[in-house]
């Protein structure tokens, strides 16, 4: 249960979300990956506000959204290359250009020769990996991540905050909820939010001098 | 416009499970198979219906109770009677012959009395009753009885039961669509999960929609084909044998061109049914998610 939210976050900030477990952090990030609406209040991506938007709506942002979930969310009987591919698959991207981007992402997470295997063969680091590469394949401007880095060593987990910041260099805005200290450590520009009991702590001091306003949320949830 | 229907490689392996796996494809086939025959059988009624009562629409007889001594006085009444098309008197033997069927030998015994019979055929738009009235007059106490009326108990009986065949069809049309329905809701449910990463990753209902109207339409498609074609086996060993009495009976072949174009087009008539039945069931469940 969320409640009394009232931030925004920049177009190209990078964002941790922390709190203690139950704090509501997963249920911030569905409103912000619009895999649910507000009960109360509103909620406003790319410019537009989306608490109620139409739901025919909803895919195109969607789109510009990338999703890595806690507990990964790969399709089973797809090939990691298959996993990794369907955003662009979605976009009607062409196959051909699908496959080298493919193949360059698989190779950039370390599972170049893993590209045939299906999740379930794959441990639970490797799945994870699968699940980062298929959010940020297709470029969003909004990368939301559940843990991303919960199941990986600490090496992987270096390699997977160097791939997000190289993101969020390129312009994509990331929020990562996260209870890794060493993550936020290691990301010394980045904003933490942090939530207790569904609500903000010290919000003007979590979030100080916020950039320009490009994402924000008001909402109760 | 049905470019829907080639699915790429990619687009084929998010649905696990090939064509013809699950119960779908063989009740489609079973059902194709029932509803194919069924509706042959009503065409064949239908068209026997419409040759009897083409056969019968102008033919009457005039029938002298008290024997064949008066017949000749019918028979030139009716030779000269404006609107007559042809007069033949029913030979006695003809007579005998026919009673023998129900009565056994007895029937062929000559000393059963037996009426006059003269059968009569009218020109288009002539008066029955002026023709009536004028075989009165020549031989009071003849009756004068249409075909039609003799035949319409028969008439009726086999226009209900084409009636009740086409009304079977659409019963196992809407058996065959709840079947799809269950299969697409089946379908839905077994891929839920795929269902819900695609959708958070942006696709649209319509690209989800596809999926499954693609794999119910192949699946309609082949079981369709292979019921209509098994149903017409049976229909041409039917055609080929017993039935011959049928035609003989109706005077003129059971199933017109038209009608085998017609039970040929049913597979494809329900492969389009059923893709919109599974893509209407698809998108309702569809949008009862965000």
């Amino acid at each position: 249960m969320l409640r009394d939210l009232d931030f925004r976050l920049a177009a190209g900030g990078f964002y941790f979300l922390t709190g203690p477990s139950g704090a509501g952090k997963t249920s911030l990030l569905k409103l912000l990956y619009l895999a649910q609406r507000p009960t109360r209040g509103s909620i406003s991506l790319f410019g537009e506000e989306l608490g109620e938007a139409p739901r025919e709506a909803l895919p195109h942002y969607r789109r510009r959204i990338g999703v890595v979930f806690q507990d990964f969310r790969l399709v089973r009987h797809l090939s990691a290359f298959d996993n990794v591919a369907l955003p662009l698959r979605i976009a009607g991207q062409d196959e051909a250009e699908v496959e080298s981007s493919v193949r360059e992402m698989l190779a950039w997470v370390g599972l170049a020769d893993r590209a045939s295997a299906r999740p379930p063969t794959l441990s639970g680091g490797e799945q994870q990996r699968v699940a980062i590469a298929r959010a940020v394949i297709a470029r969003p401007e909004l990368l939301v991540a559940d843990e991303p880095t919960g199941n990986v060593d600490a090496e992987m987990a270096g390699r997977i905050l160097h791939l997000l910041t190289a993101l969020n260099r390129l312009g994509t805005t990331i929020i990562i909820a996260t209870h890794d200290v060493s993550l936020i450590a290691a990301t010394p520009g980045a904003q933490i939010i942090r939530l207790d009991h569904g609500a903000m702590v010290d919000p003007t001091g979590a979030l100080k001098n916020p950039p320009s306003p490009a994402g924000s949320a008001r909402a109760d949830a | 416009m049905l470019d829907w229907l080639a699915a790429s490689p990619a687009e084929r392996r998010l649905l696990p499970g090939g064509r013809l796996q699950g119960p779908t494809p063989y009740v489609i086939a079973i059902m194709m198979f029932v509803m194919v025959v069924i509706a042959a059988a009503g065409l064949a009624l239908a068209n026997a219906a419409g040759v009897v009562a083409q056969g019968v629409e102008s033919r009457f007889s005039v029938q002298i109770a008290d024997g064949a001594a008066k017949a000749p006085l019918a028979l030139r009444a009716l030779a000269g009677a404006p609107g007559v098309a042809a007069v033949r008197p029913v030979p006695e033997s003809e007579m005998r012959q026919t009673l023998e069927r129900w009565l056994g030998p007895a029937g062929a015994e000559a000393d059963l009395p037996l009426p006059a019979l003269i059968d009569v055929d009218l020109k288009p738009g002539a008066s029955p009753q002026a023709v009536a009235a004028r075989v009165e007059k020549a031989v009071p106490g003849a009756r004068f009885v249409a075909h039609e009326v003799m035949l319409a108990p028969m008439l009726r009986a086999i226009r209900s039961l084409t009636w009740l065949s086409f009304a079977l069809v659409l019963l196992i049309a809407a058996a065959t669509a709840a079947a799809v329905v269950l299969a697409a809701r089946g379908a839905l449910d077994t891929n839920r999960s795929t269902i819900e990463v695609m959708h958070g990753i942006g696709a649209t209902d319509d690209q989800v929609a596809g999926l499954f109207q693609r794999k119910i339409a192949l699946d309609s498609l082949t079981g369709g084909l292979a019921g209509a074609a098994a149903a017409g086996v049976v229909l041409l060993l039917v055609a080929g044998g017993r039935a011959v009495w049928v035609e003989d009976f109706a005077g003129g072949p059971l199933l017109e061109i038209g009608d085998v174009l017609l039970l040929a087009a049913l597979p494809l008539i329900g492969t389009i049914v059923a893709t919109l039945v599974a893509r209407q069931a698809v998108l309702r469940a569809l949008r009862s998610s965000l």
